[in-house]
This record gives structure tokens, C-alpha cells and sequence, in this order.
């Protein structure tokens, strides 16, 4: 090859090299900026921040009036019920989610007639593509008025009437949608993983008479697991990152659904971090509620980038014997 | 635990291949039971979004009139003063087209360089784990990350100034941020795509004495068209159905609000709304709260989502199967 020939590759490559770094430097620099503006908020507060203690409702009230009227910042903030609320909702819905999408993937890859398989692989796409808002209007129209009129009877609202009202804006309605909403995401990375498992290795256990059931919850599922993780991953940060739909049927109060009330908690309102940050928005031109703002956001990075290297690390010892990531 | 009952009625539709050895009539309880429930939860899931999208049609065609497509929003107190959303969804029309302009020849560019050059190695590592780290971001991160870049003085040109203090919101601003959520969409679909391609074909293409770019672009790309449509299909996807980033960084104001006089680029810079902020405003927690409007808008919304996704079914289709 002439040297000539070589030129305009050679070129083409530091083009793409320098625009791979461009983004990684923007991303890094995202990452930079959002902690260094979350900064004060952290350090006023401490290991507070994550601990309980008043209401975060009036606490952001006296944060935002403190930055408008240029006294001294105020900085208090317990964020516990809002993180409990993230927790909570993040959890109950990605175990949920995690035990149907299975079912729904064996059932897809395995046992489904090839017409039900046709029509239920385009249907999960399109599960997954359906915008937050939708989910969210049909549960502000239809789940949230079911759970406050049937689910909540009148005395389940006196008993908690002296710490929070209940309406149907709840737990509940947050956790039953996003199942809905993150399965989708779940079932395409499952089915991918339980596809790739080899044909021979299901063969060899069917040919030893055990059934098809077994034989695939036992090695195709167990072979899949690399997959069953990125897949679980990849929702939970879907979940994390959730903000419309859970703003619009949670309930919008920074309340921490308290197990003590039995199954009650799951009908009391609640508020997650995502959705925090959208109803607080407009009050960023404050500048200490700005940087709690931020230091909310830098929790939800903070969670997704190690949501990210926990996945891979789980994956680690599993791709010995697993099909693929 | 051995109960197999022979004569039990089946608790599930048999399976596909029916033999007697894939009857499931003899399997222990508990394994019938499993497939009993994989089989409602894979009706479940067809019943549910077949509901969800019927009930978003009935609705939708229910309460939508051209007017509403072709009239602007306005402030007022009844439906009939309000309008229609015609800036909503010029405004999702708008940052669609720039946000993926953005993110598309990039996101090619990301995938064709992790996919076929990615030297020096560590480098690839970490470009490879930063994109799968924006694929798990939180949209809201993006957001607020957008309101504190475009507040800076120097990005003033890009959204409305006022006495030197930069607004930060406009379509601008909104497009670029949005760019990021469809980013990893294109380029894991792209480079899936391009690695699926055998490496015999690359090598024809070398002996024939086409540089590795030249490949790539003659070659390799156009063998990938299908993944490459897939990857802007989902990615546009993404960018119609987000709100967060579009509340803080579009301002969500009902109308285009223009900055400058410049008529295309003063829009550009000046604030709006898209569909699905305008379903946010009019669902029952929402400012203004006209569900009937909001059920329109999400219905024009739900069928772009679906002509996209059919879109996709049939790039998907038109794959080629490489042996």
C-alpha cells in the first residue's frame, strides 16, 4: 500500500478518536460539575443529609425564601423520606417486574405457540417505547381513583388522618406502573440471554428424561444468569431514573410510607428523588435550593454509576460458565 | 410430592410440539403450576398493552378534532378557549429533528470507531463503559447538567438574554441534552450491526484495495442500514416521549416564545413546549388540568411511538442474516 493510500484512513481514525474523547470529556465533565455544584449542600449538612429529621417539604420551603431574600443560605436537609420513598418504590417494583419478566421470557422463548410468539415479541417493544406520560395520565385517570375509591376503606383513612391523608396517590400506583413500565426492558434483555443458551446442553438434560420445564428452568435459565443481571440492571436504573410518571401518582408529598402501618404503607403517598428534583425545578434560581437540587441529582448519578459497576461486577464470576454479558 | 395424575384436566393450553413425552399431563404439580402461571403472565402482558393502547385510542379519537391540531394553545378558563396544541407538537417535531441530528452522526461515529478501530484498547474500555453509564443516567441529571451549562455566559447565543443574565432555556439547549438519551440507543444498535458483519467481508473489501474508512463507508454501513435505522428509530423514540428534560430546559411554555427577530433562529433560541409536557400540563396534577386535551395530545403521541415502532419492525425485518 502506498502511503497515500494510508493518509485519509489514518485521518479518519484520530477524526473518530477525537470525537470518542469529545464525549467522554463531556460526560466526565457533566459528572464534575454536578457534584461540584452539589458540593455545600453535602457539606453543611453532612451524613444528615441522608438521615431523618423534619419534613423536606418545609425544609426546601426555608432553603429557596433564604436564597431569595439574600439572608445567610440555609442549608438543613433531611432527605430519609425521600430516599425511603426512591427505595422503596425502586425495590418493590424491580422484584415484581424481575419474577414476571422471567415467566413472560421462558414463556416466550420456550413455551409459547409460534403465533402467541409472534404477536407478544412486537407488543413487549412497544410496551417499552410507550412515553412516561402516557403511564402516567392513564394512572392519574384510572389506578390512582380505583385504589382512593375501592382499595382505601373510611377507616383506613381516620386512622392515619392525624399523619397524612390518603387519596390514592400512593406507593402503590408508583410501584404497580413502573413494574409495568421497566418489564418491557427486562423481558428483551432476557429473551436475548435464554435464546443464546446452546441447544446441545438442553438436549443433554431433556434425553435424561427430565421434563421440558425443568430442563429449561434448571440449565437455561441458570446458563442465562449474565443476562438475567444486565437485564435487572438496566431497569433499575430505568426505575432510579423514573420522574414523570412517579411525580404525576405518587402523591407529591416528601412523606416516608411507614411499614408500622401495615399493609396500609402501601397506600400512603410518597415522593421519589427524581420526581422531587421536577417539582422543584423552578425554584433553581435560588441558589442554596439550587445546590440542593443538585446534590439530589448527584445521589440519583451517584446510584446509577454504581448500579453500572456493581452489574459488572456480579457478572464476573457468572460468564465462566454463562453464554454471554 | 409425586402427584401425577394422569386424568387431571390440564391447567394449562398444551404447549407447542405436542407428543406424549411433551404432554405436560405428567409433570409434577409444581412444574405445571409454573407453566400455568407463565402462560397468564404472557396473556397478561398481551391483554394489558393491548388495553393500554386501545383505551388511548378510544379516548383519543374520542375528544381530538383537527381544530385542536392546527390551533395554538392560549390562557383561558373553558375548553373552548384554551385552543389546541399546534405549537406542542411543531415543538416535538423541532427537537426531534435537532436532537437527533445531533446525536446520530455522533453516536455513528462512537460505533464505528468502538466497532472497528478502538485503539488504543484502554480507550475503547472506557468509552465502551461510559456510553452503558449515559444508558443508565437518570434523564433528570441531564437536565439539570443542561441548566447549569447554558446558563454561562459564553452559550448566551443559544437562548434568551436578558441585561447579560442567560436564560438557559430554548430549543437549543433542550435539543443537545436530549441528544444524550438517544446516544447510547445508536450507538449499541450501530455497532451490534456492524459487528454482526463476517470478516470475510471486510477482507474482500481490503484485497480489493479500499482503505478501512472507504470500507466502512462503501461497505460495512450500508450492510448495517437495518441496525442503523433501528438505533435512530428507538433513539428518536426516546428523545418524542421524555418530559423531564423538556420541562427545565424548554421552558414548557404553553406557545413559541421567540427570543431575537431572527425569525427561524429567534424560535430556536426562544422557549416552547412539546406533546408531552403539554399532557403533563393538562393531566389531572398538572397546571392545567383539561384531561380531555391531554388525552388528545397523548394520542397523537402514542401514534407517532407506534408509526416509529412499526418502523422499526420492518428495518428489523429487512435485516440480513449473515452466515
Amino acid at each position: 500500500m502506498n502511503p497515500e493510500g494510508l493518509r485519509p484512513d489514518r485521518r479518519a481514525e484520530l477524526l473518530l478518536g477525537a470525537l470518542v474523547c469529545g464525549v467522554l470529556l463531556f460526560v466526565l465533565a457533566l459528572v464534575v460539575f454536578v457534584f461540584r455544584e452539589a458540593w455545600p449542600s453535602f457539606a453543611h449538612n453532612g451524613l444528615g443529609w441522608f438521615g431523618s429529621g423534619g419534613n423536606p417539604d418545609q425544609q426546601i420551603e426555608k432553603i429557596f425564601t433564604s436564597g431569595n431574600l439574600l439572608q445567610d443560605p440555609v442549608y438543613d436537609f433531611h432527605a430519609w423520606p425521600i430516599i425511603w420513598g426512591t427505595f422503596l418504590i425502586t425495590v418493590v417494583a424491580v422484584i415484581l417486574s424481575f419474577v414476571a419478566s422471567l415467566f413472560v421470557s421462558v414463556f416466550v422463548v420456550e413455551f409459547a405457540p409460534e403465533w402467541i410468539r409472534r404477536l407478544l415479541e412486537p407488543v413487549i417493544r412497544l410496551l417499552a417505547s410507550v412515553p412516561s406520560v402516557i403511564f402516567g395520565l392513564l394512572g392519574v385517570l384510572i389506578l390512582v381513583p380505583f385504589i382512593g375509591n375501592h382499595v382505601i376503606t373510611d377507616g383506613n383513612r381516620e386512622s392515619v388522618a392525624y399523619v397524612v391523608s390518603l387519596s390514592g396517590y400512593s406507593l402503590l400506583a408508583g410501584v404497580l406502573i413502573l413494574t409495568l413500565m421497566i418489564a418491557p426492558l427486562m423481558v428483551a434483555v432476557f429473551v436475548d440471554g435464554l435464546r443464546s443458551v446452546p441447544r446441545g446442553w438442553l438436549e443433554g438434560s431433556l434425553g435424561l428424561g427430565i421434563n421440558r420445564w425443568r430442563t429449561f428452568w434448571k440449565i437455561g435459565v441458570r446458563t442465562a444468569r449474565p443476562a438475567l443481571v444486565a437485564g435487572t440492571v438496566l431497569a433499575t436504573a430505568r426505575a432510579i431514573g423514573e420522574v414523570v410518571m412517579l411525580a404525576m401518582v405518587t402523591g407529591g408529598v416528601a412523606f416516608a410510607p411507614n411499614p408500622a402501618d401495615g399493609l396500609l404503607f402501601f397506600v400512603e403517598p410518597t415522593r421519589p428523588l427524581a420526581a422531587t428534583i421536577l417539582q422543584t425545578a423552578e425554584e433553581l434560581t435560588s441558589p442554596p435550593m439550587r445546590q440542593t437540587i443538585f446534590a439530589m441529582a448527584a445521589i440519583l448519578l451517584f446510584s446509577a454509576m454504581m448500579l453500572s459497576i456493581a452489574g459488572w461486577a456480579v457478572k464476573q464470576p457468572m460468564k465462566r460458565y454463562g453464554v454471554r454479558s | 410430592m409425586s402427584t401425577t395424575v394422569a386424568e387431571a384436566p390440564t391447567p394449562a393450553p398444551p404447549p407447542a410440539r405436542r407428543s406424549a413425552r411433551d404432554s405436560s399431563a405428567s409433570w409434577r404439580l409444581s412444574d405445571r403450576l409454573g407453566l400455568a402461571f407463565a402462560w397468564f403472565l404472557g396473556l397478561g402482558f398481551l391483554v394489558v398493552t393491548a388495553g393500554i393502547v386501545l383505551y388511548m385510542m378510544v379516548q383519543g379519537l374520542r375528544y381530538i378534532t383537527p381544530e385542536l391540531m392546527f390551533t395554538s394553545p392560549a390562557a383561558g378558563f373553558s375548553e373552548s378557549e384554551t385552543g389546541g396544541f399546534l405549537d406542542p407538537l411543531l415543538g416535538t417535531v423541532i427537537v426531534a429533528a435537532m436532537a437527533l441530528g445531533i446525536a446520530f452522526p455522533v453516536g455513528l461515529g462512537v460505533a464505528v470507531w468502538l466497532s472497528e478501530y478502538a485503539r488504543p484498547t484502554w480507550l475503547a474500555r472506557v468509552a465502551e463503559s461510559t456510553v452503558e453509564m449515559l444508558a443508565g443516567s437518570p434523564s433528570i441529571v441531564f437536565a439539570l447538567f443542561g441548566v447549569l451549562l447554558f446558563e454561562q455566559g459564553g452559550m448566551g447565543f443559544l437562548s434568551r438574554t436578558n441585561d447579560g443574565v442567560v436564560l438557559g432555556r430554548s430549543f437549543f439547549a433542550a435539543s443537545a441534552m436530549l441528544s444524550l438519551i438517544a446516544l447510547p440507543l445508536i450507538v449499541a444498535n450501530v455497532r451490534e450491526g456492524l459487528q454482526a458483519i463476517p470478516g470475510h467481508v471486510r477482507e474482500a473489501s481490503y484485497a480489493v484495495g479500499k482503505t478501512k474508512i472507504a470500507t466502512t463507508r462503501r461497505v460495512l454501513l450500508p450492510a448495517a442500514r437495518p441496525s442503523v435505522v433501528t438505533g435512530a428509530m428507538l433513539g428518536l423514540g426516546r428523545i418524542i416521549g421524555d418530559t423531564a428534560i423538556i420541562v427545565l430546559l424548554l421552558g414548557a411554555t404553553l406557545r413559541f416564545a421567540p427570543a431575537g427577530d431572527i425569525p427561524l433562529i429567534g424560535a430556536l433560541k426562544g422557549t416552547g413546549s412539546t406533546l408531552t409536557t403539554f399532557v403533563y400540563a393538562n393531566a389531572p396534577t398538572g397546571e392545567a388540568n383539561q384531561p380531555t386535551k391531554a388525552f388528545a395530545a397523548g394520542f397523537v403521541l402514542l401514534t407517532m411511538v407506534l408509526v416509529l415502532n412499526f418502523a422499526v419492525d420492518v428495518a428489523v425485518r429487512r435485516g440480513r442474516k449473515w452466515k
